[in-house]
């Protein structure tokens, strides 16, 4: 009887243990992320790593440049109420070499994460002084939409190599047909950094432009960039579809999407979506090509990923970091792909999901996908040297607020408000300033 | 008498009026018709949106599985309530002693008040921040109550003290020689007269308050996270999500819109006080 009790007082006893250490070991972190379909995805399998580790995930979700504002805030405060940001190629270097960051060079000692499966670009846009400070869910490079029934009509054969905007343009000029609802290109036009800049960008690289000299100077009034807005204007105004400069990357997919596009250069984790026949209606004539090139092919598509990071003022670090890992293994596309389709798996990112054959399968684009990836350096951007990394954007601090003055210039140029001339000057009269009160010159 | 008006400038009248209010009014609903579509349907042309696709509860239904309605409905409930509480309880008595006991420089205090609401809430954006990381009170109700107060502060009291100052002093004068105490002059003689302009103001700060999008955006994550937030998680760049984002506007603003229309008479009445003598 006396060993029955003292059993049972045992057994309670460890089971009271162990449930208390289950309690304490159990964690609740904060997630902030943007509302794309990647990352909703990810909230509806969180709940498997949720029930794996007993911990629990607080999701806030917001709009991108919410988002971005917001976790500035806080990362620079220490305000701490954030575990894991999705932050992106353009944040990460310069928040790591802040230290705002906490570095994940440890990921490399996890045989089972296999760190090195993550594409070795991708890794270099994460890092900043040799450490990585945010692991990708997925990849993108921006490469040309196009319509196969649009082109086989107009009697325009689709390159197979790189083509130069002048021959783009060409092709725009072929396989425009208003009349019949189908504009020959859209592209962006809504102001912004991270918008109409994002495709000007590589546009202005591809006509050999850069943003700064080797000295930090601006260089917005020079021919080059001359030469692209006077391009874009134009094509824009003779093949676009109207209200071209409210258009950003949302309203080209729907249009796209709903027929009225014949080309639309942008991002390659659109293809997915426009090639899903229950989203899209041109889910079946649609195929890609590179971003056109013109005096280079340097900078040509941009660079993107959305990554995770883990801010140094987390106090969970530990628990945030075996999110990660799971967030982005294998394993992680592997349950997207069962659960989602192998369609949706996020591209861009590991090797091994690059070359599963369920992937090659249901998402053919996926291999031209990698390609165009691979054939971007963001280190190399621009024809002639410069001093800065980054595609699309400049990767410091103040390009923010360059980015989105120039974009609204533009913007103005496309609706008419200003000449291009105009627009430049300005946007270089504005970039001088910022930069000589920077410290960048004098 | 009514000055006779031409029934040819009564329908004119009448329908500018009524053509101005439908313009005012389209955007929240063509918000609800998107919020009845599917994601695809929502994109298309308006004319098709209208009248070739169908109509489904489905954003209502993706929203309310995605995110705790009910959770930012009770924050935005508990801020905009308590902040304009909180914001009545100091400014009842400051509004008092200037209505009635003006000093020398109350104009003054007055245009100071409003002065703050002159400055853009992102330059004190990291002052603030910080003192609320050093309080705890990040992601906390008590802390955006708080500082929703403040800035509503000099709205409610500048709306009391035009209430306060339409009502006759010798009214006051004759409760204190019959013996009232200055709290029971507030309570029992100022309070019920200034009822409808205080009615107004608590409508107006409620609502200026449950729409507060810079503050509760920034200070909050998820714990008292209102409806404004919700809202903006459905917003996104890359993706489509405008059916579930009208679902989620219509939603949020639900509530304050029914408020407002049971009590547009009170509102009305309160923000017309005293404009005719």
């Amino acid at each position: 009887m006396n060993v029955k009790r003292k059993l049972l007082a045992s057994a309670a006893t460890i089971a009271g243990l162990a449930s208390l250490s289950s309690i304490a070991a159990a964690e609740e972190i904060t997630i902030a992320t943007v509302n794309n379909a990647d990352m909703i995805v990810m909230q509806k399998l969180a709940p498997k790593w949720e029930e794996a580790t007993g911990n629990t995930i607080n999701w806030v979700v917001l709009e991108e440049n919410v988002l971005r504002q917001r976790t500035t805030t806080d990362i620079a405060t220490g305000g701490g109420s954030f575990d894991i940001m999705f932050i992106g190629a353009y944040e990460t270097p310069i928040w790591g070499a802040k230290g705002w960051l906490t570095p994940l060079d440890d990921f490399a000692d996890d045989a089972d994460y296999d760190l090195e499966d993550i594409f070795q670009l991708v890794r270099n846009g994460l890092s900043a002084d040799g450490s990585l400070y945010a692991v990708p869910l997925y990849s993108e490079t921006s490469f040309t939409f196009y319509r196969t029934d649009v082109f086989e009509k107009a009697g325009v054969e689709a390159p197979t190599e790189q083509p130069t905007y002048d021959e783009f343009a060409e092709m725009v000029a072929k396989v425009h047909d208003p009349d019949n609802g189908i504009y020959g290109t859209c592209q962006r036009g809504k102001a912004g950094w991270g918008e109409n800049m994002a495709f000007i960008g590589p546009l202005a690289n591809a006509f050999g432009a850069k943003w700064f000299d080797m000295d930090w100077q601006p260089q917005l009034d020079s021919e080059e960039w001359n030469n692209a807005i006077t391009y874009y204007v134009d094509l824009m105004n003779n093949y676009g579809p109207p209200g071209a400069s409210a258009n950003g990357h949302n309203e080209n997919r729907a249009l796209f999407k709903d027929g009225k596009c014949a080309t639309w250069v942008d991002a390659t984790s659109a293809a997915n979506d426009v090639r899903n026949p229950n989203t899209s209606s041109v889910a079946d004539v649609t195929d890609f090509f590179q971003a056109p090139k013109q005096v280079t092919s340097n900078g040509t598509g941009w660079f993107w990923s959305w990554a995770l990071a883990i801010p140094a003022s987390s106090k969970k670090a530990d628990v945030a970091k075996d999110f990660l890992k799971w967030g982005t293994s294998k394993e992680y596309y592997e349950m997207v792909g069962e659960s989602e389709g192998w369609v949706a798996v996020p591209s861009g990112t590991r090797a091994s999901v690059h070359e599963d054959a369920r992937l090659l399968e249901a998402a053919p684009f996926a291999e031209t996908i990698k390609q165009a990836i691979f054939s971007v350096d963001p280190a190399n951007p621009t024809k002639d040297p410069v001093p800065y990394t980054g595609v699309q954007f400049v990767a410091i601090p103040e390009f923010q607020g360059i980015g989105n003055y120039v974009g609204q210039q533009i913007a103005a140029a496309l609706t008419g408000q200003a000449t291009v001339e105009d627009a430049l000057a300005n946007s270089q009269k504005f970039a001088v300033r910022e930069m000589t009160k920077a410290g960048y010159i004098k | 008498m009514a000055r006779a008006v031409p029934t040819r400038t009564k329908w004119f009248n009448t329908a500018t009026a009524g053509t101005l209010g439908f313009l005012m009014f389209f955007p929240i609903l063509w918000i609800l018709i998107l919020s009845f579509k599917t994601e695809e349907d929502a994109i298309r042309a308006p004319l098709e949106v209208l009248f070739a696709s169908d109509w489904t509860t489905q954003s209502y239904g993706a929203v309310q599985e995605r995110s705790d309605y009910f959770k930012h409905f009770m924050n935005s409930v508990t801020i905009s309530v308590g902040s304009t509480l909180l914001g009545l309880i100091i400014a009842i008595p400051a509004a008092w002693a200037m209505a009635f006991v003006p000093a020398k420089r109350t104009k003054d205090v007055l245009m100071w008040m409003l002065s703050t609401k002159m400055l853009p809430p992102v330059g004190v954006l990291i002052p603030i921040y910080l003192i609320f990381r050093d309080f705890g009170l990040l992601d906390t109700r008590v802390g955006l109550t708080f500082v929703l107060m403040m800035i509503n502060l000099p709205i409610i009291i500048w709306m009391l003290y035009t209430y306060f100052k339409e009502i006759p002093g010798e009214i006051l004068e004759a409760a204190r020689m019959d013996g009232a105490t200055l709290r029971e002059e507030v309570i029992y003689v100022l309070t019920p007269m200034a009822i409808p302009g205080m009615a107004s103001t608590v409508l107006l700060n409620i609502i200026l308050a449950w729409n507060e999008a810079f503050w509760s955006l920034q200070l909050t994550s998820s714990d008292a996270a209102p409806l404004t937030q919700f809202i903006a998680s459905y917003s996104s760049p890359e993706g489509l999500f405008y059916a579930k984002l009208s679902a989620a506007s219509i939603m949020a603003i639900a509530p304050i819109l029914i408020m407002g229309w049971f009590s547009q008479k009170q509102l009305v009445r309160g923000l017309t006080f005293g404009a005719v003598k």
